[in-house]
């Protein structure tokens, strides 16, 4: 392996402060560079080593960019058509209850042809987290619109903006969700400085933690870049992010437990 | 007061040079190299290896994981 170190003298294994996790095995992500997809899937494959859940976790991955993430994850996999993956989740979890269950979805498989199975298994409340990583545009197959594109926002099939009197208005599944009564705790986070990093991975922790207990649905957005298809650097695009997508799809809890409220 | 130190290990060959972990570096320890790795992308690496204090903010953010933190105090 070819690294570039710093003070020799202090890498001793005594000092080690952070490294990768086993969980996440050693293959090359086929992600853009500065893709919020990458630091996703470290923090959930942290959390399922933390939390060791490495033999009891079954993921059930997405059509999109991350459709690949049987490759990058260390724990079972099932490959859902597309936008099916929370109807999967469902059967898998009713047959195996003792597992803990995820789906990891982009918004063109979550909210575009997989809006009624993500909004039934919410509304049914199953006992499985939904990990929903929006990036404003459908990334893999050439950054064309999709529903989660925000007013004004250039994409090869919008190249002047988003007009929402011709093409409609951005649908905020995560806000659709909260609403339900089968949801248990929704939040909207993001992955692109290391205080964000932590906040999401702390959400998607106790996110975890509540499906141990049957507590319903647990849903977890995380707004992301995607550098290639927004036509910018990975900066830039995340500086765009931070001007543009957050005003409209605002980080924070949509929906606590009650329990949880006032702690 | 002990002064406590860092140091940090790039995987060369793994990293895209998408520089989020150069603006994130509180101290300006990181750098992209002049020259690329084997993709063709201008590495991470600890041009100023004295600043690092061992926050593991680089490796935080790194969307490839590219980055190993070590952390002393001396």
């Amino acid at each position: 392996m070819k690294e570039a170190t710093g003070i020799k003298e202090i890498i001793k294994p005594e000092n080690l402060a952070y490294q990768r996790t086993e969980v996440l095995v050693d293959n090359t992500l086929s992600y853009c560079p500065g893709c919020g997809h990458g630091t996703t899937h470290r923090i959930l494959a942290e959390l399922i080593e933390e939390l060791g859940l490495q033999s009891t976790t079954i993921g059930v991955s997405p059509v999109g960019c991350s459709v690949l993430l049987y490759h990058y994850l260390d724990v079972d996999i099932q490959q859902a058509a597309h936008g099916r993956a929370p109807a999967v989740a469902t059967a898998i979890k009713r047959l195996l209850p003792d597992s803990f269950v995820f789906t990891y979805q982009g918004d063109g498989d979550l909210a575009a042809i997989g809006t009624s199975e993500t909004i039934h298994a919410c509304n049914r409340g199953e006992n499985i987290l939904i990990i929903f990583v929006n990036n404003g545009i459908y990334g893999m197959t050439g950054g064309q619109m999709a529903p989660t594109t925000i007013p004004g926002m250039k994409s090869s099939t919008s190249p002047f903006g988003r007009d929402v009197k011709t093409m409609g208005n951005p649908l905020k599944m995560t806000d659709i969700v909260a609403t339900l009564d089968g949801t248990y705790y929704v939040t909207r986070q993001s992955v692109h400085t290391p205080a964000n990093v932590r906040r999401a991975k702390k959400a998607m922790r106790k996110a975890i933690e509540y499906q141990k207990l049957n507590r319903g649905t647990c849903f977890v957005e995380i707004v992301s870049n995607c550098p290639s298809g927004w036509k910018m650097t990975p900066v830039e695009s995340n500086k765009w992010m931070e001007a543009n997508m957050f005003p409209y799809y605002p980080l924070g809890d949509l929906k606590v437990p009650s329990e949880e409220k006032g702690k | 007061m002990a002064k406590i130190r860092g140091s940090i290990v790039v995987d060369v060959e793994k990293c895209k040079g998408c520089e989020v972990c150069m603006v994130s570096c509180p101290t300006g320890t990181i750098a992209m190299a002049k020259e690329v790795n084997s993709k063709g992308y201008f590495n991470a690496y600890p041009a100023n290896p004295e600043l690092c204090i061992g926050c593991a903010s680089c490796a935080i953010v790194c969307p490839d994981g590219v980055i190993t933190v070590y952390k002393t105090k001396i």
